[in-house]
């Protein structure tokens, strides 16, 4: 089996959603200066992921599920949610996608099969494997993509899953965003494999299932490394982990300073922890966004005037989430008290 | 009508609740490992599976799976083995509707024995019913009687929220009348097991038939005390305490927990806030002395509230007071 490319509609596709990831995290970012306090709490974003995140899931259909973790603003909108409602989830509004009590780190659309985002480290793996023991009792062939960073490899949520989703042949992808960093503890800091120079792929050796490693920031060669397990998956075959290796542009997340309003967010870890400034400086040299863009252009997929009106209708698009968000008013009191039970 | 053991009846609610909807999923560890398991035989591998040591993946595959529309009853065994999972217990499971904006349901039973006081020493014996009590989004099950233990299992399964069900490990083989066809015994209504108009007794789990037998010998006295069992701790049915301390003016908790972990303790707060006008003495808690349950059988006796400890509560409650 291989995975056929995308045609030259499809790439489009998958360059105006990253561009849409891209757009709509510039817009969280921008509000902690432009709208100071309107965000609360922690907040991350996914930019420098986007390629990673639009390729993996440029293989959705309708019945499959996604879950995430904290970092959770690319996938939805992928997946079709309005930017307009995750925007005002994440300002805590009424109109927001999860009604306010969710926030940025726990946006959740089931109608599009996004089905959850776990805040804790790991945690979720499981809830993912569960999903998919759902999907394989149905046999319809549909499967589950479980997000979800580096960091969380080192947690017994993602071995025993690991574990059991093979024992079971589980019909999900876990799909593990390596960006280098656990906050401000590299990976070779942490990970006995990335300290033996390893790809932490070799994980899936322990649980007798592929691993692949794959440029994270290259959204055909994610296309073609996911495809692959997609396929195996829907075939009933099992599970694949896939080592996605991205570089996320931003810091881990925004400053909080308790009992203040966050503020901004911070220059890179690489720099302000580690002083590795050109390590960084690389990454943006190799941003996904604008790679691709070149890519496309160059391959004549994509004119440079098409890819201005693209950008500038997905930064219409993302400004009217802002307002709109911005102008949704907070939810009813009584609200807090809804929906604590079924 | 059939007598059963407590175990047994169980089972009746999970295969009463397994033969009707074909999303109960039952999955734990060493279940399951032959084909003539009688969930095996009748609901097949796709349904009921076997598990490694893993009550973190158990549970989590349980929320998945439930958030993606299925309800699964997982066997955990021992309450103990649900602290190695807590974040999933706890922060994971009763979140998900909430964080969610009611998009999601998250039903599934999480069943544990727990209180083995039979030599099991220090790890599992704990009673950790309160631990899970005060978790919004959770409901939390403590059955005393093989009855209850068929039907608020099966009520477990139909719910839509997340379910600790927790089975005391002394009560195991104590049998009971247990309805034959569909029996379903509602959340949040408390069960008076004795009536009496001297002493309000609420006790949960194995402690209800040590505070039955403590409340027949004060009967011999000519002391009438009520037994109330809550069946479910949350939701609570505070209306039926609070109506019978009402009526005796005084008040009881007995619980296998050290006394500042204790479903009693939070019963007392509730009764003192709500029915203080209906106080002739202060309330007293029989509880277990604050250490870990010890191996040794005097030891554990002494550690364990037994019936003497429960009469001697009643005593001096009765002598309390207005």
């Amino acid at each position: 089996m291989s995975v056929q490319p995308p045609n030259a509609e499809r790439q489009i596709w998958i360059f105006t959603h990253m561009l849409r990831v891209r757009e709509f995290e510039e817009r969280v970012k921008r509000t902690f200066t432009e709208h100071p306090g309107v965000i609360r709490g922690h907040t991350h974003l996914a930019d420098g992921a986007e390629a990673s995140i639009v390729g993996a899931l440029s293989h959705f259909r309708g019945g499959d599920a996604a879950l995430a973790t904290y970092r959770c603003h690319g996938y939805p909108l992928v997946l079709g949610s309005d930017p307009k409602a995750m925007m005002a989830e994440i300002y805590g509004r009424a109109d927001g996608l999860c009604k306010g009590l969710g926030g940025s780190m726990h946006l959740t659309d089931v109608k599009r099969g996004f089905l959850g985002t776990s805040g804790i480290v790991g945690a979720g793996i499981p809830h993912a494997a569960g999903a998919a023991w759902a999907a394989q009792i149905r046999h319809k062939g549909e499967i589950v993509f479980c997000f979800f960073g580096d960091g969380a490899s080192k947690q017994g949520a993602f071995h025993e899953t690991l574990n059991i989703a093979s024992l079971w042949k589980l019909p999900v992808i876990f799909v593990m965003e390596n960006n280098g960093y656990n906050v401000v503890t590299t990976t070779a800091q942490e990970d006995a494999n990335a300290a033996n120079g390893e790809p932490l792929a070799l994980k899936a050796k322990a649980y007798a299932m592929p691993g692949v490693t794959v440029d994270g920031a290259d959204p055909l060669a994610v296309h073609a490394t996911v495809g692959a397990a997609v396929e195996r998956a829907r075939a009933g075959d099992g599970p694949t982990l896939v080592e996605s290796k991205v570089y996320r542009l931003s810091a881990h997340g925004n400053i909080i300073a308790p009992p203040g309003v966050p503020l901004h967010y911070p220059e890179h870890e690489a720099i302000t922890v580690f002083g590795k400034r050109e390590e960084y400086e690389a990454a943006l040299r190799g941003d996904p966004v604008p790679r691709f863009r070149a890519a496309l252009v160059k391959s004549g997929v994509l004119s440079g005037a098409k890819a201005g009106e693209l950008a500038a209708q997905v930064a219409k698009e993302m400004d009217a989430a802002v307002s709109f968000a911005v102008k949704s008013p907070f939810p009813k009191l009584e609200s807090a008290l809804e929906n604590v039970y079924a | 009508m059939a007598q059963l053991p407590f175990i047994a009846a169980i089972d009746a609610g999970i295969h009463q609740e397994m033969r009707r909807d074909p999303s109960v999923l039952y999955f734990g560890q060493n279940l399951a490992t032959t084909e003539n398991h009688p969930f095996v035989a009748a609901y097949g591998h796709e349904r009921v599976r076997v598990t490694p040591i893993s009550e973190t993946a158990e549970i989590g595959i349980a929320i998945g799976a439930a958030m993606a529309g299925l309800r699964p009853v997982v066997e955990l065994y021992m309450a103990e083995f649900m602290l190695v999972a807590m974040d999933q217990v706890l922060n994971e499971a009763p979140r998900f509707r909430y964080m969610s904006g009611g998009q999601v349901k998250v039903p599934l039973v999480l069943k544990a024995g727990f209180g083995f006081a039979a030599g099991w020493a220090g790890q599992h014996t704990g009673s950790l019913t309160a631990l899970f009590m005060g978790v919004p989004g959770l409901k939390v099950v403590v059955p005393s009687t093989a009855a209850d233990a068929k039907g608020l299992m099966a009520t477990a399964i139909r719910d839509d929220n997340p379910v600790v069900f927790l089975h005391h490990y002394l009560l195991t083989l104590e049998h009971g009348e247990v309805p034959d066809g569909e029996h379903l015994v509602p959340f949040g209504k408390a069960e008076i097991r004795r009536a009496g108009g001297d002493v309000t007794i609420v006790a949960t789990g194995w402690m209800v038939l040590r505070s039955l037998a403590a409340a027949e010998k004060l009967a011999a006295e000519g002391i009438q005390a009520e037994v109330i069992d809550p069946r479910t701790v949350a939701p609570l049915d505070l209306a039926t305490i609070l109506k019978s301390v009402a009526k005796t003016g005084r008040l009881v908790l007995v619980d296998q927990a050290p006394r500042h972990a204790t479903v009693g303790g939070i019963i007392a707060g509730d009764v003192a806030e709500h029915g203080f006008s209906s106080l002739k003495a202060p309330i007293l808690q029989v509880n277990a002395r604050d250490a870990t349950v010890p191996y040794s059988e005097p030891l554990e006796a002494y550690v364990i509230p037994d019936e003497e400890r429960i009469i001697a509560a009643v005593r001096k409650v009765l002598k309390a007071g207005r």
